[in-house]
């Protein structure tokens, strides 16, 4: 006797079509997007050409200068403040350095940048410090503060990278080494350099490449048009000087340059994504020298107080804010309801269209005979980092420029905010579901076509629960990164739809500096929340 | 549910089936009623027929029957075969139990018949007072007798065995191979049995398909393999250890 419940026929994998579905939904945000900018040149040939001044390329060429000084600044330290703490694999406090280490990656840019300000700022902690010989502290700004910003973002990510690197080493070569009686000089010729250096290129494009898309901190820490770039040109030639044939002409060269670094990268093997994860120590067989320890010790005290600076900075000016005022205020709660609504929504469509994309990945991987993958299995595993190409500004201002002429652009924020955020977490969501469902597919694949266990029944009774630590990572994390972001929103944002980054900008935009920093803090602390939450669920790992 | 069913016959009509570079052409014929061991060295397609009769590859020519049905076409879940493999035979968050009922009910909508004949299976198959316990607190052995418990419920015709117990040692081998012997009797399913290990195929087999390079090479009631006048092929797999070797006559044979 047969099972009461079979399905009626081989059905099409519902996977697939959902992988389409995402797809769709992928091709309908960025198709659209490059629709209103091509719409936009063509219709205005002669405008999209002559914003092709010096104003243009003076910007474009800032925008490689602070990416490049920034990387410089960022890895070359990293190299070394990594390599000291492989070289001490077990100090009190170690484990917490590298988690504060991860913490950045957590932080919204724009509570950053305030965190930057409070510190180095004209009227920063260290102002009355730096004002030396009767001179008043200038404060940083422009150049040098985007680079203190990026830096602080970038140097402890590049130090975890290179770590992760430097613990590959089998640890067998370690073992080695010390039994062979090498010191420190030749240890890092022979063991450590060829490992930091095989890391090096995917490092320092993965870095390149944030800052040269990066917003937020150069829109806050530039302060005018001498250090602006691409991106934040783009925002004002459409929030400002309204001259959509100008913001095409730079999106177009923004594209143009991250497609050129995305095709390096690639060409590198670089991982495109951060990683949220630990490295941990294992037991390693060296020693370092006295005064190596030394000199170990300060790099890393060195290193810590140039990333621990600023949060410490955007606790204590956000403690100094009036907090209870802030709570109370209309606007604050709209803009926080906003946030969370939107970042809610944004996270949700975020891990349904990764997840979509993994099943169908997965589905089409089993099905295939031989080498040579489909187009759509190719798509649904390749296509989202190629969303990575079209930063979310450059989104934005195509739909933007689109919608224009039909609609309210500012009615549609929500929409845009949700779906380019979303857009945006995929390739970090796709990290944290790609492993899970792969492996539980594998185990389950042919138990679930025997038995006829298929569509939702199979989603809830099979896939979900090895899938629920996964999904849940990768939601607070796209919730976190959708919470902090001021992308979108600084572009569709209007004083009917304010989110808390958006509101912090304004107030910051109309010195009240201390609103600013009470609300960094709040910001702060909830995606930080959000973020510590993805790394206790991703660790705690089923069996 | 326990009578006898009419056993339904396996055959693979010119099978044909890619993979990559290599191709595998099957033409073979099961009895109904029987256990058929499967051997053959590694990569010569022992797998690969059964994921053919089990539905999990379809053929690029040629027709898969089961009791005279025409099936090529039909999903795994549509075929009358139970198949129990080598490991990942349960699902790792599901209950012994539940990973039982799942025989019953792809959609785990018990009726109390249902249940009664899960906990019937999980005696039968000797695992009464561990229904709620997971897979991870189980032996290996125990593990694949929970997977033989959901062939019981699922009381389909064609069994296929994977090499189920290739990672059991020889003990819990010889209490698996007794368990599948008393199931077959008791059934009179037609088994399939895929393994590596001479002793097993002679122990529950009565005949045999020995495989080579994606191509049955030899066919035939068991005790025609282990008499010492077997086919070459097979032999060759063999080496020394064949029984063959008893027979001077044919050792002293130039292979």
């Amino acid at each position: 006797m047969a099972g009461r419940d079979e399905p009626v026929k081989a059905a099409p994998d519902t996977r697939i079509t959902a992988g389409v579905i995402a797809l769709g939904l992928i091709a309908i945000l960025v198709g659209g997007a490059f629709a209103g900018l091509i719409a936009e040149g063509a219709g205005n040939l002669a405008g999209a050409a002559a914003a092709f001044d010096g104003y243009l390329f003076r910007i474009a060429r800032f925008t490689l200068w602070q990416a490049a000084l920034s990387t410089l600044l960022s890895v070359a330290p990293a190299l070394f403040v990594a390599r000291a703490l492989s070289r001490h694999p077990v100090f009190f406090g170690r484990t917490l350095i590298l988690q504060l280490f991860a913490l950045p990656l957590a932080l919204p840019a724009i509570v950053a940048a305030l965190g930057v300000l409070a510190l180095y700022g004209r009227a920063g902690y260290f102002a009355d410090l730096l004002s030396v010989g009767g001179q008043n502290w200038p404060g940083i700004y422009g150049l040098s503060g985007i680079l203190v910003a990026h830096v602080f973002f970038n140097l402890p990510l590049a130090t975890r990278l290179f770590l992760e690197a430097l613990q590959a080493v089998p640890s067998d070569q370690w073992r080695l080494s010390s039994q062979l009686g090498m010191r420190a000089p030749a240890t890092f010729r022979l063991i450590e350099w060829p490992a930091l250096r095989a890391a090096l290129p995917g490092v320092a494009g993965l870095v390149f490449m944030l800052c040269i898309t990066s917003f937020t901190i150069v829109l806050t820490l530039g302060g005018g048009p001498a250090a602006s770039t691409l991106e934040v040109a783009i925002y004002q030639a459409l929030r400002f000087d309204f001259d959509p044939a100008r913001a095409v002409s730079l999106t177009l060269i923004q594209i143009g340059l991250t497609l050129l670094v995305v095709g390096a990268l690639a060409r590198l093997g670089a991982s495109m994504t951060g990683d949220a994860n630990l490295p941990v120590a294992p037991r390693r067989y060296l020693s370092a020298g006295n005064l190596e320890t030394v000199l170990n010790a300060v790099l890393i005290l060195l290193a810590l107080a140039f990333v621990a600076g600023p949060m410490a900075a955007t606790v204590m000016a956000g403690l100094g804010a009036d907090l209870g005022r802030l709570a109370g205020e209309a606007a604050v709660r709209q803009a926080t309801m906003t946030s969370l609504v939107l970042a809610c929504l944004s996270a949700a469509l975020s891990v349904a269209i990764s997840l979509s994309l993994v099943m169908a990945r997965r589905a089409l991987a089993i099905r295939r005979r031989s080498e040579r993958r489909s187009l759509l299995e190719l798509l649904s595993d390749t296509g989202p980092a190629f969303v990575l190409v079209v930063p979310p500004i450059v989104l934005g201002a195509g739909w933007f420029v689109l919608l224009r002429h039909v609609a309210d652009v500012f009615a549609i924020a929500p929409v845009m905010v949700v779906a380019v955020n979303a857009m945006m977490a995929m390739p970090f969501a796709l990290r944290a579901l790609r492993p899970a469902y792969d492996a539980a597919s594998e185990r389950h694949e042919r138990l679930c076509a025997q038995l006829g266990v298929a569509g939702w029944t199979r989603l809830l009774l099979i896939d979900w629960p090895p899938l629920r630590r996964p999904l849940a990572t990768a939601f607070s994390f796209a919730m976190a990164l959708s919470l902090g972001d001021l992308g979108v929103i600084a572009l569709f944002g209007s004083d009917s739809v304010q989110t808390l980054p958006y509101l912090l900008l304004a107030r910051m935009g109309s010195y009240r500096t201390a609103d600013a920093a009470g609300l960094a803090l709040l910001l702060g602390l909830a995606c930080l929340a959000l973020v510590l939450a993805a790394d206790r669920l991703g660790k705690g790992r089923e069996a | 549910m326990n009578a006898v069913q009419k056993a339904a016959s396996v055959s693979l009509d010119k099978v044909t089936f890619g993979y990559g570079d290599v191709t595998f052409s099957f033409d073979a014929m099961f009895e109904p009623g029987k256990i058929t061991a499967i051997m053959g060295p590694s990569g010569s397609g022992k797998s690969t027929l059964l994921n053919l009769v089990a539905g999990f590859e379809t053929p690029d020519a040629g027709k898969v029957l089961i009791d005279e049905t025409d099936v090529t076409t039909s999903s795994p879940a549509m075929r009358p075969v139970s198949m129990v493999f080598q490991e990942n035979n349960l699902f790792a968050h599901l209950s012994v139990e539940q990973n039982v009922g799942l025989g019953r009910s792809a959609s785990m909508r018990l009726t109390p018949d249902d249940r009664a004949a899960v906990a019937e299976a999980l005696g039968r198959a000797g695992l009464a007072g561990k229904e709620k316990r997971l897979p991870r607190e189980l032996s290996g052995g125990e593990r694949q007798r929970v997977a033989l418990a959901r062939v019981l419920v699922r009381d389909r015709p064609v069994l296929l065995l994977d090499e189920p117990f290739a990672s059991l040692g020889p003990a819990l081998r010889t209490d698996m191979l007794e368990l599948v012997t008393a199931l077959h009797a008791e059934r009179g399913m037609t088994v399939l049995f895929v393994t590596h290990q001479p002793d097993d195929a002679r122990r529950i087999a009565s005949a045999m398909l020995f495989l080579e390079d994606g191509k049955v090479a030899a066919s035939g009631p068991i005790e025609k393999f282990f008499a010492g006048t077997g086919p070459e092929a097979f032999r060759r797999y063999m080496g020394a250890e064949t029984p063959v070797a008893q027979s001077r006559h044919v050792a002293r044979k130039p292979t």
